[in-house]
C-alpha cells in the first residue's frame, strides 16, 4: 500500500498481459471493513447476506437491488469520482455522432434496470414494444429484423427502419473451429516424418473441403467471417490486408479470397495417399470420427452438413454425439479424432489465442486441446508473448500463423458477428466484445422514449368486448333452451284408444 | 384418527428415502461431481487443485455410495449420499452451489408461484364446474355435444401454445396486459391477468370433462330420480343435489394438489417471468446444481404425501360414511 487509495504490485520479469487483468473484476480493490462486516457469523447462513450479493466499490453505479432471478438496478452513485466522456474515438466515430458529449461527466442515466427474460418471445415483443432499450437478435427474429444482402452486408427492415431502431454489429473476438488431435495416428500422423506429411496434407484436404461460409450463411444467419488463422479481427496481430488469407485453403482472386476447388481438395488428398478417400495402401475406405455436443433432434441438419462436407473427399464420417460433460471429458483425455471447440478472448492479446498451440499447454489440462507440438512455433511464441505491439512482434506473429496455416491443426472455423440493436432514443452505444465499462456513457432520451411507448402500445379494447359479446351471444341458446325446458308440462301418460 | 395420521408419516419416510435415492442416481448417472465443479468453476484454465478444493468445499468430495476406504457404519454414512440426505429430513437444505442458502430462495420464492397458482386453481374450479354443470344440464343436446367436442379440442392443444398464443393477442396485439414481468405487492396483479387466465382456459378441456363425467354420474342415481319425482326443478336437483354429491371426487381431487401450489409452474414462470420456484428449479437443472434440484425434489415428495393425507382426511370430513383407522 502506498497511501490510503493507491497500491502497487511488483512483477517479475516482463508480463505485458498484466494490465488486462487488472481489469478483470477480481482485481477490484475491495476495503477491509466489508470483507470483515461479511465475514461475520450469521451473514450468510440463512440470511444471504454476502459481499457478492450487495458488493461494494467506487463505480459510476450502486447495486441497489439485486434479484438476478428477476430484475437488478443499479443507481448513479453520488460519490462517484466522475468520468469525462472521451473525446478521442476510432474513425467514423465523430461521423456517427458518437463524440457528441466528449468532454461531459459521466454517468448520464441515473438508474438502471436489467430485467431477466428467459424465453425469447417475450424478450423481443417487450423490445419492439418499446419496454426495453437494446436487444441482441435470436436466430428466430433474425428475418423480421435484418436483411442481408449478397455482399454480406446487414441492414434492418423496413419495419425495423420505420420505428428508428439502430442496428450494430461488430465481429466478437472469438474463435469456432473445428480441431484435430495430434495424438490419433491418422490425423495427427504419429511416428516418422513421411507419416506426419502425410496427415498434414489430409487435414489441409479437409480444410478446403469444409465451406466455412456455407455454414455461416446455413447455420448462423450470415452472423461471421471464415477465419483466416487463429487471430480474430480485433486482436493485435490479425490482418486485414491480402497478407491475412490464408493460403493453404484461399486463392485470391480480384484481391478478395476465394476458396480453393474441391478438385484441388482432392488432389491433396491423394498426395496424402487417399486417392478418393481410400487408402491407397490397403484400399480401405478413409472413416474419420468427429465428437461433437448435440442435445436434440434441432442439432440433426448441422450434423448432416458435416457429413456432406466431408463426403465432397469421399470420407466417411462417423459423428459421435454426446452431451457436454462426457465431451469435455474425452478430449480432456485425448480420445477424439476431430472435435469442435471454441475460445472467447480473455483479454485482447494474440498471446491469449496463439497460447492454444503452445506446445507446453498440450497437457489433459492444458489448453491446447489440439495437443498440436511444433518446436519452431513454440519458440516464435516464447519471443512473442512478453513482447510490446509492434513491428517486429507483428512480424513474428505472421511468421507464426504462416506455420500454423501450413500444419493446419484447427480447421479455421470462424469468428461470429455481434449484432445488437437500441431504439432511437438510446445514445452512444458502440459494442465492444472486450470493454464491459461503457454503460456509463450511455445516454438516453426518456420524453422521446415515453412518447413511443405511448404510440405503439395504445390498448385496443374491442377485442375484449367482443369475447364478452361472443359469451353472451354463446350463452343465449343455452339460456332460451333452459327456459324452454322449465315451461314445458310434463307429457301426459298415453291412453289406449 | 391421530394413529391413522401417525402411521401415514411412518409410512412416509421409506418413500422420501426411496425418491431422494432415485434423484441421487439419476442425477449422479450423466453429472460426476467434477462435472458439477467444473460447471461452477468455469470451463477455461480449471486446474485438478482447483476441482479438487471445490468438491472439498461442498462436501463432493467423498465417494458417491460405499465408502470401502471407511471402517463399519463409515462405509455408508461418510459418503455424499449419506451426508448431503440426512440434513434434508430435518428439513435442512444447505446452502446451493453458489454459496446461498436454499430455504431462504425457497421460503422467498414460493410466493410469486402462489400468486401464480392460487388464482389459477380457485378460478379453475369455478369455471371448470360451470362449464360442466351447464353441459350436464344440457345432456344429450348439441350444446351438449358441442361443448365436449370443444372440450377435447382444448385439451389436445399444447399449453404452450396457450401461453404464446395468450402472449400473441393479448399483449402484444391489443396492449391489454404486460407481456411477461412480475412486480410486488398489489402491482403482482398487472402481470398476474395473463398467465391466471391462459392458465384457467388451458385447464378448462380437460377440467370440464372430468367434472361432467362425475356430474353425469351422480344424476344417474336414485336420489337424482326420487328428487325429480318429487317435482323439484331442474335447476334444484342440480344445484343443491347432483352439485353437492359431485363436489366430493372433485373436492378430494383439488385437495391433493393445494401443498404443490407452493412448487409453482416450470414453464408458465418461465415465459411470464415470474420469479418463482418453478423457474428456480429449472435454473438449478441447466446449472446442474444438485444441492438445489435435490432440495426441490424431496420438498415436492414431502408435499404431495401431504397432499394426499390432507385427501383422506378430507373424505370424512365430506362424507360422514367414511372413517379412517
Amino acid at each position: 500500500m502506498l497511501d490510503r487509495y493507491t497500491y502497487s504490485i511488483r512483477i517479475k520479469g516482463k508480463y505485458p498481459q498484466f494490465v488486462y487483468w487488472l481489469a478483470m473484476p477480481f482485481f477490484a480493490p475491495m476495503p477491509w471493513e466489508a470483507d470483515r462486516f461479511y465475514s461475520q457469523r450469521g451473514m450468510n447462513e440463512g440470511r444471504n447476506l454476502t459481499l457478492d450479493w450487495y458488493p461494494v466499490g467506487t463505480g459510476p453505479y450502486m447495486l441497489v437491488e439485486n434479484d438476478p432471478n428477476a430484475r437488478m438496478v443499479m443507481q448513479a452513485n453520488p460519490n462517484f469520482r466522475g468520468e469525462p466522456f472521451p473525446s478521442e474515438g476510432e474513425p467514423g466515430d465523430a461521423q456517427a455522432g458518437l463524440l457528441a458529449d466528449a468532454g461531459k461527466r459521466a454517468p448520464f442515466v441515473e438508474r438502471i434496470v436489467f430485467s431477466r427474460e428467459k424465453e425469447g418471445i417475450p424478450y423481443w415483443n417487450k423490445f419492439l414494444q418499446g419496454y426495453y432499450d437494446n436487444s441482441a437478435i435470436g436466430s428466430d427474429n433474425f428475418d423480421q429484423a435484418v436483411r442481408v444482402g449478397v455482399e454480406g452486408d446487414a441492414t434492418l427492415t423496413p419495419q425495423m427502419q420505420e420505428r428508428g431502431i439502430k442496428l450494430k454489429t461488430s465481429v466478437a473476438t472469438s474463435t469456432f473451429y473445428l480441431s484435430f488431435n495430434f495424438q490419433d495416428p491418422v490425423v495427427g500422423g504419429r511416428g516418422d516424418e513421411a507419416a506426419r506429411e502425410r496427415a498434414r496434407k489430409l487435414r489441409q484436404a479437409i480444410s478446403v473441403a469444409i465451406d466455412w461460409e456455407e455454414f455461416i450463411s446455413i447455420f448462423a444467419n450470415g452472423r461471421g467471417i471464415a477465419g483466416m488463422g487463429p487471430l480474430p479481427p480485433g486482436i493485435f496481430g490479425y490482418r486485414e490486408d491480402d497478407k491475412g488469407f490464408n493460403p493453404v485453403v484461399y486463392d485470391v482472386v480480384d484481391g478478395k479470397p476465394r476458396r480453393k476447388s474441391i478438385e484441388t481438395a482432392r488432389k491433396i488428398m491423394a498426395e496424402a495417399g487417399y486417392p478418393d478417400g481410400r487408402d491407397a495402401k490397403t484400399g480401405q475406405p478413409l472413416v474419420l470420427y468427429l465428437d461433437t455436443v448435440a442435445r436434440g433432434p434441432d442439432d440433426a441438419s448441422r450434423l448432416n452438413w458435416y457429413r456432406r462436407q466431408f463426403a465432397k473427399l469421399d470420407i466417411q464420417l462417423e459423428i459421435r454425439a454426446t452431451d457436454w460433460n462426457r465431451f469435455q471429458e474425452k478430449v480432456r483425455a485425448g480420445n477424439t479424432q476431430l472435435f469442435f471447440l471454441g475460445w472467447n478472448a480473455d483479454y485482447p492479446d494474440p498471446e491469449n489465442f496463439l497460447f492454444l498451440l503452445y506446445g507446453p499447454n498440450a497437457t489433459n489440462d492444458g489448453e491446447n486441446k489440439a495437443r498440436y507440438q511444433n518446436p519452431a512455433f513454440d519458440r516464435l511464441f516464447e519471443q512473442m508473448r512478453n513482447m510490446d505491439n509492434g513491428p517486429e512482434r507483428q512480424a513474428i506473429i505472421d511468421r507464426m500463423v504462416a506455420i500454423v496455416r501450413e500444419d493446419a491443426p484447427w480447421v479455421w472455423g470462424f469468428h461470429p458477428k455481434d449484432y445488437s440493436l437500441s431504439h432511437a432514443w438510446v445514445h452512444n452505444g458502440k459494442p465492444s466484445t472486450m470493454g464491459r465499462n461503457g454503460l456509463k456513457f450511455i445516454r438516453i432520451d426518456p420524453a422521446l422514449r415515453e412518447r413511443k411507448r405511448e404510440e405503439w402500445n395504445q390498448p385496443d379494447l374491442w377485442p375484449a368486448g367482443l369475447v364478452l359479446a361472443v359469451l353472451i351471444l354463446g350463452s343465449l341458446p343455452a339460456y332460451l333452451s333452459y327456459r324452454r325446458r322449465e315451461r314445458t308440462a310434463a307429457r301426459p301418460a298415453q291412453t289406449p284408444a | 384418527m391421530i394413529a391413522y395420521i401417525v402411521r401415514r408419516v411412518l409410512y412416509a419416510i421409506p418413500i422420501l428415502v426411496g425418491v431422494n435415492l432415485i434423484t441421487f442416481a439419476l442425477f449422479f448417472v450423466v453429472n460426476t461431481p467434477d462435472d458439477m465443479a467444473r460447471m461452477q468453476l468455469g470451463v477455461k484454465r480449471v486446474t485438478p487443485e482447483a476441482i479438487q478444493k471445490w468438491k472439498a468445499e461442498h462436501g463432493y468430495d467423498k465417494p458417491l455410495m460405499f465408502n470401502a476406504s471407511a471402517a463399519g457404519a463409515g462405509r455408508l454414512t461418510d459418503t455424499i449420499f449419506f451426508q448431503k440426505s440426512v440434513r434434508l429430513f430435518a428439513f435442512d437444505f444447505g446452502n446451493a452451489d453458489d454459496g446461498r442458502s436454499i430455504r431462504h430462495e425457497i421460503a422467498r420464492r414460493m410466493w410469486p408461484s402462489l400468486a401464480l397458482a392460487l388464482p389459477v386453481f380457485l378460478v379453475g374450479i369455478a369455471v371448470n364446474i360451470t362449464f360442466s354443470l351447464m353441459m350436464a344440464f344440457f345432456r344429450g343436446t348439441y350444446l351438449d355435444l358441442w361443448g365436449v367436442v370443444l372440450c377435447v379440442a382444448m385439451m389436445s392443444i399444447s399449453g404452450l401454445f396457450y401461453i404464446i398464443g395468450g402472449q400473441y393477442l393479448v399483449s402484444k396485439l391489443w396492449n391489454l396486459v404486460p407481456i411477461s414481468g412480475y412486480a410486488g405487492g398489489l402491482d403482482a396483479s398487472k402481470f398476474l391477468m395473463l398467465p391466471v387466465l391462459v392458465g384457467v382456459v388451458s385447464g378448462i378441456g380437460f377440467g370440464s370433462r372430468w367434472y361432467r363425467t362425475i356430474f353425469l354420474e351422480e344424476m344417474g342415481k336414485d336420489y337424482v330420480r326420487t328428487a325429480r319425482a318429487k317435482g323439484l326443478a331442474e335447476t334444484t336437483v342440480l344445484f343443491r343435489h347432483v352439485l353437492k354429491n359431485g363436489m366430493i371426487p372433485i373436492l378430494t381431487g383439488a385437495v391433493v394438489v393445494i401443498p404443490l401450489l407452493f412448487m409453482g409452474s416450470l414453464i408458465t414462470e418461465s415465459f411470464f417471468g415470474i420469479p418463482g420456484l418453478g423457474s428456480y428449479t429449472i435454473d438449478a437443472i441447466q446449472s446442474q446444481d444438485f444441492a438445489i434440484v435435490r432440495s426441490m425434489v424431496f420438498l415436492g415428495s414431502v408435499l404431495y404425501i401431504a397432499g394426499l393425507l390432507l385427501t383422506d382426511l378430507s373424505y370424512t370430513l365430506v362424507d360422514p360414511r367414511i372413517r379412517l383407522g
